[in-house]
């Protein structure tokens, strides 16, 4: 019980850790200095989260690590997050679109997770899910903008969906490790947040005049740790450079 | 490091950095309602495409430390300003009417802290 449950929570962790760290990459690098310091703090609420969640990770597995040690002491085979969160920042407006698809799943997932049987992630579930509302409302915001706005920005997030919605599709998959948190009431079944996801994507698109790609086809290998993108092992070159150089260095 | 500019992944788009045009989003002037503030203060101001995507830079911009409990945004345009060539006619007048203080009363003990 204890080796899914720490799975699990390695999954929720990774997905806030990769994600928090492709969107710290922005940081003085964004086109407007109000987006800049947005996308920070999108950054801060991910890697807070991250805190939360691994550090749960690490006293379940009771080995003594904590969620730095989780989170820099792995190589990439031990990641669980999803293929989608490791994908390249690209533009501003493939960020954008990540984070929408992202924040979409996330909140419906933290939503169910407030009512979990297991109190401490019901916990980190509730106070998490604030911080996504806010994220979920201003990706909303920005991909409709972006989407309706001018005929290069609309290309842009056209050409960001087309490349993305491939790796939709692996939040709603289960596995073993997904059969025994529902069977312990700790976790949603994935798919049963699908219907709602596709209608408020579905929404959304509409009102950005982009078009949701025909083929549902999901790569999937990220959330297992079976196969994840070339993309990640890079991230994790840079975001575990330092504990890679000086093992255990602390403030 | 990996910064989205100066090192795309094959297959994405860079961003080129264009001129900037400092007129692109109107400028919105904003105003916080502290934690245990009466009013709203006057704390800046910045840019965005509306007064929804205002509220919410603001939102980030502004209160990320725990500063406020209401925002206000409006843009910066619409504030009708009084005019400092005029300072002389508008304020300069009451300078010396000190009889518009009320510093001329004898309070009695009895009314307390007025």
């Amino acid at each position: 019980m204890s080796d899914t449950l720490f799975e699990f929570l390695c999954r929720m962790g990774d997905n806030t850790l990769v994600l928090g760290h492709r969107v710290s990459e922005w940081c003085s690098h964004a086109p407007v200095l109000e987006e800049d310091i947005a996308l920070a703090n999108t950054a801060l609420d991910l890697i807070g989260q991250t805190t939360l969640w691994l550090d749960l990770a690490g006293e379940v597995e009771g080995a003594g690590r904590d969620a730095d040690k989780l989170a820099f002491h792995r190589d990439v085979w031990d990641f669980r997050n999803l293929l989608l969160v490791e994908q390249p920042n690209g533009d501003f407006g493939q960020t954008m679109m990540r984070q929408f698809l992202f924040d979409a799943w996330h909140l419906s997932q933290l939503t169910s997770l407030m009512d979990s049987s297991n109190a401490q992630v019901a916990a980190i579930a509730e106070k998490s899910s604030k911080e996504v509302t806010y994220h979920l409302e201003r990706a909303t915001d920005t991909v409709i903008g972006l989407g309706d706005g001018t005929e290069e920005s609309h290309a842009r997030m056209q050409a960001a969906l087309n490349r993305l919605w491939p790796y939709v599709g692996e939040m709603f998959i289960s596995d073993d490790v997904d059969t025994a948190m529902i069977e312990t009431g700790i976790a949603p079944d994935p798919a049963s947040l699908r219907p709602a996801y596709d209608a408020l994507v579905a929404d959304v698109f509409r009102a950005a005049t982009l078009e949701k790609p025909q083929d549902d086809f999901a790569h999937k290998g990220g959330k297992s740790g079976k196969r994840h993108s070339e993309h990640l092992g890079h991230m994790l070159t840079q975001m575990q450079w330092l504990q890679r150089a000086y093992p255990d260095a602390t403030w | 490091m990996s910064t989205p500019e100066a090192k795309p992944y094959p297959g994405t788009q860079a961003v080129e950095h264009d001129k900037a045009r400092a007129d692109e989003w109107p400028l919105f002037e904003v105003f916080i309602r502290g934690q245990h503030g009466l009013s709203h203060r006057h704390v800046g101001s910045l840019h965005a495409p509306d007064a929804e995507m205002a509220i919410k830079n603001a939102r980030d911009v502004y209160t990320r430390r725990n500063e406020g409990v209401s925002i206000w945004v409006v843009q910066a345009s619409d504030i009708a300003a009084s005019s400092p060539e005029e300072k002389g006619s508008l304020y300069e007048p009451s300078n010396d009417k000190v009889y518009r203080h009320p510093t001329f009363f004898d309070i009695p003990d009895e009314v307390g802290a007025m």
